[in-house]
């Protein structure tokens, strides 16, 4: 979302602090990405210029102040909005409407599932709508209900299942249409605690199980530092990357010992500096990297 | 996002709008005028509105006009007043709910003009003849939005008023009133429009006066411009009243956080 | 018992008011009001001769096209203009206009333009209920949630995939409601068309009885009438539970809370 601040114009551009890759090791590529909103009180610039690469294969979190234009570029890369400037690539194509290949899962379960069928319906839908065989859709559907623990409710309708439940339903429909990409929005702010940690490890299992390259947004540090590889740092509004940071944290991770470990706090310490510094309106310099 | 879209695109919206009644308008024109219609049967569009605006400066216009009206109003308020009453009192409570349901189901999809002949034989064409109809029919778009609503009370805001030691009418007026009144609104909203119909059907199949017989009038007549003017009057009221009427149900609501959706009833 | 005591509540009040007309109705000829047994006889012998083919069928007849036609067309209308921004802006106050107009004042406009016709009845019909239909589902499509759009457009579900899967149900409660408004609207123009212009049908019958002071005939007419407005929304509460039976659920949990 765009926040009231409109910078001026003439401040010089801060470099691209985003790690790249060569063309052929990048599934998904972000460059220069600027999106600025035209409104009745003149444009609003909500990111100014994004550059990263996410390999196949990564999971990857983006953190950042509120208001910083994380919805925003997830629009963009998902295809659902056209950025002003930049553009994003998905294996060396060029995003112009939804890819394929690209599965969204949003923060707002309630409203993204739909109410009117069942969960099994609602996983079914995308593969039905590609034509894939009765036997086939079956298997994937069956299988990714398995893996979000979710096989004994397939005749539920949504609202009728607890919010964590409905999360972990749209999880399972984003796996069934086995994406190479896999989007989330803040997909855990809205449950509760509890739910959010068993989420979490989910997300982690699923992720390790089918080699899908994840980009998770997030604005909570703990939660970056204890799912990601890596953890993109945005600034505040209108939005550059503050800080590319790779997470050296075991690949093993659960709930307990990973976050007591002297490594996570440092980590978590360094991600929470970073926000603080982002809100304050500090940039990172321009060519720090 | 999208908030910064509609701000920007709010005066093309308004101008849509008139564009589509202007085209409308040029529609109607061309349609008789080149043969598609006869224009003694549709007379073009500027006819019409001449007519109308010939019929602003008539007093019997508006002696019609107010006869519908006065109509409409009596007929409203009653329905209002006894559609109120009923539905607060059934409503709190479950016996009389139940007891009454029955009836309630069968009486309510009666077509209000299914009264029309007993309407005649017991007033003839006097006014008491479209008030029969119009609170017959309003009567009911009311009652049950406030049955409704009497069902939404909050059993924790009830029971909180109770544990305070809040009596009935205490009650009633803190607890069961506010959350009902939306629902009211609501169904005086529906009453309203349907009241007209009622009103202008009543004039046009009875003869009752006002609007209504006027139109039937210049139809027999063979005042054809005239009688499309008429019928643009009536559209003109009726927008008239849903104007004033969503205006009416949003100053009363103003301290309500959500505009309500009408329910299926 | 719970059943017992379900027809009793179901039973009572009617019985209570049937008792009260047939005691009321008892003593001296009332000339305004027959006695039950009356009006079940004269309900009989006027109902079920020739009248049922002459003037009862074919009246229901031209309802059913009728309504039928309103809702098909105004289901369709309303989906292409609610999908469209600019046609939506374009055709809105007309649209409402038209939606303002007392629907019985089209039985003489249409009269003139058709002649008093079958066809003349239907469109009567039609042109008088679509409205509901028409802009209930236009508010429908539009008021379609963001989120949901947006899944459905990033899982590429498109053009009729998205109108049968996302648009159609999401509006769904919407368009019933407008429904429901047509149904009780077709059934006062069924019977308006005919006491206006026709020589048969049940409104021109109806009419008839009164004007010839046969009192316990017209209020069999009456009461015909009301059996039918009372069968239909039986129909329609029928379908509805049926068709929006996640909506009912959808908004019991949400009431719950």
């Amino acid at each position: 979302m765009p926040s009231e601040t409109t910078d001026k114009n003439n401040v010089t551009k801060p470099a691209p602090a985003g790690r790249t890759l060569q063309n052929n090791d990048a599934m998904l590529s972000v460059r220069g990405l600027k999106k600025v909103y035209q409104t009745d009180g003149g444009p609003i610039e909500a990111v100014r210029n994004l550059t990263f690469d996410l390999r196949a294969g990564e999971l990857a979190c983006l953190v950042g102040p509120s208001g910083s234009g994380k919805t925003t570029l997830l629009k963009c890369i998902s295809g659902l909005m056209a950025p002003t400037e930049g553009q994003v690539l998905l294996d060396g194509v060029q995003v112009s409407g939804p890819p394929k290949k690209m599965a969204v899962v949003f923060q707002e379960y309630g409203r993204s599932l739909f109410p009117w069928m069942r969960v099994r319906e609602n996983v079914e839908l995308p593969l039905k709508n590609q034509r894939i065989p009765k036997a086939e859709r079956d298997r994937l559907v069956d299988e990714a209900l398995e893996a979000v623990g979710l096989s004994h409710v397939p005749m539920s309708y949504p609202w009728q299942l607890s919010g964590g439940m409905q999360q972990r339903v749209a999880i399972a429909r984003a796996v069934a249409y086995q994406p190479e990409v896999l989007l989330m929005d803040e997909p855990f702010a809205a449950v509760d605690a509890q739910t959010r940690a068993d989420l979490e490890d989910l997300i982690r299992t699923v992720w390790k199980k089918l080699g899908v390259t994840i980009l998770f947004v997030t604005h909570d540090i703990d939660e970056s530092v204890y799912l990601g590889e890596r953890v993109i740092i945005l600034s505040s509004s209108p939005t550059v990357i503050q800080e590319d940071l790779v997470i050296d944290l075991p690949a093993e991770r659960d709930q307990l010992n990973t976050r007591s470990l002297p490594r996570f706090t440092e980590l978590r310490h360094h991600v929470y500096e970073q926000i603080q510094l982002a809100k304050a309106g500090h940039r990172p310099a321009a060519a720090a990297r | 996002m999208d908030n910064t879209k509609t701000a920007r695109r709010r005066p093309t919206k308004e101008l849509l709008g008139i564009a589509g009644i202007i085209g409308f308008l040029l529609v109607w024109e061309v349609i008789p005028r080149v043969g598609i219609v006869d224009a003694r049967f549709l007379p073009p569009a500027s006819e019409v509105i001449l007519a109308l605006v010939r019929d602003f400066g008539l007093a019997a216009f508006w002696l019609a006009v107010g006869e519908t009206m006065l109509a409409w109003l009596i007929g409203l308020v009653i329905a209002v007043l006894a559609a109120t009453l009923l539905g607060f009192i059934i409503g709190s409570s479950a016996f009389l709910r139940s007891f009454t349901n029955s009836t309630v189901e069968f009486l309510r999809p009666i077509p209000s003009v299914a009264l029309i002949p007993l309407a005649v034989l017991l007033f003839g064409v006097k006014m008491e003849s479209s008030l029969m109809l119009i609170i017959y029919a309003s009567f009911w778009q009311i009652f049950i939005q406030v049955l409704y609503g009497v069902a939404d009370v909050d059993n924790v805001a009830m029971n909180t008023a109770k544990s305070y030691g809040l009596g009935q009418f205490a009650r009633i007026r803190h607890v069961v009133f506010p959350t009902a009144l939306p629902y009211l609104m609501t169904g005086v909203r529906l009453a309203a429009s349907v009241a007209l119909i009622l009103a202008i059907t009543a004039e046009l199949v009875i003869g009752s006066p006002g609007l209504g017989r006027e139109i039937a009038l210049a139809q027999s007549g063979g005042a054809i411009a005239g009688m499309y003017a008429l019928v643009l009057a009536t559209g003109l009221i009726g927008v008239l009243i849903n104007l004033v009427m969503r205006f009416v149900e949003r100053k009363t609501l103003s301290w309500h956080s959500s505009v309500r959706a009408e329910v299926i009833v | 018992m719970k059943i017992l005591k379900g027809i009793g509540y179901a039973v009572g009040l009617p019985t209570i008011l049937v008792l009260f007309w047939a005691v009321a109705t008892a003593g001296e000829a009332n000339f305004f009001v027959p006695t039950p047994a009356t009006l079940l006889a004269t309900f009989a012998e006027t109902w079920f001769g020739d009248r049922i083919l002459s003037d009862v069928l074919p009246s229901i007849g031209r309802l059913i096209v009728g309504v039928t036609a309103a809702i098909i067309i105004g289901i369709v209308a309303g989906l292409l203009i609610g999908s469209v921004k600019w046609l939506r802006d374009l055709t809105e106050p007309v649209l409402e206009f038209f939606r303002a107009i007392p629907p019985p004042v089209l039985v003489p406009v249409l009269m003139l333009l058709m002649g008093i016709t079958d066809s003349m009845k239907v469109v009567v019909i039609i042109s008088g209920c679509i409205w509901p239909v028409l802009l209930n589902t236009i508010e429908g499509v539009r008021a379609i949630d963001g989120v949901l759009s947006d899944s459905a457009h990033t899982y590429g579900i498109t053009g009729r995939a998205r109108i049968r899967h996302l648009v159609l149900p999401s509006a769904g409660p919407q368009i019933m409601a407008g429904v429901r408004q047509c149904l009780s609207i077709g059934l006062i123009l069924m019977v308006i068309s005919e006491m206006f212009a026709s020589s048969s049908g049940l409104g021109f019958t109806i009419v008839q009885f009164q004007r010839s002071f046969a009192i316990p005939e017209m209020w069999s007419g009456i009461v015909i009438l009301g059996l039918i407005g009372v069968a239909m929304s039986f129909i329609f509460q029928f379908t509805e539970r049926r068709i929006l039976r996640w909506y009912h659920g959808l908004r019991e949990v949400e009431n719950a809370v």
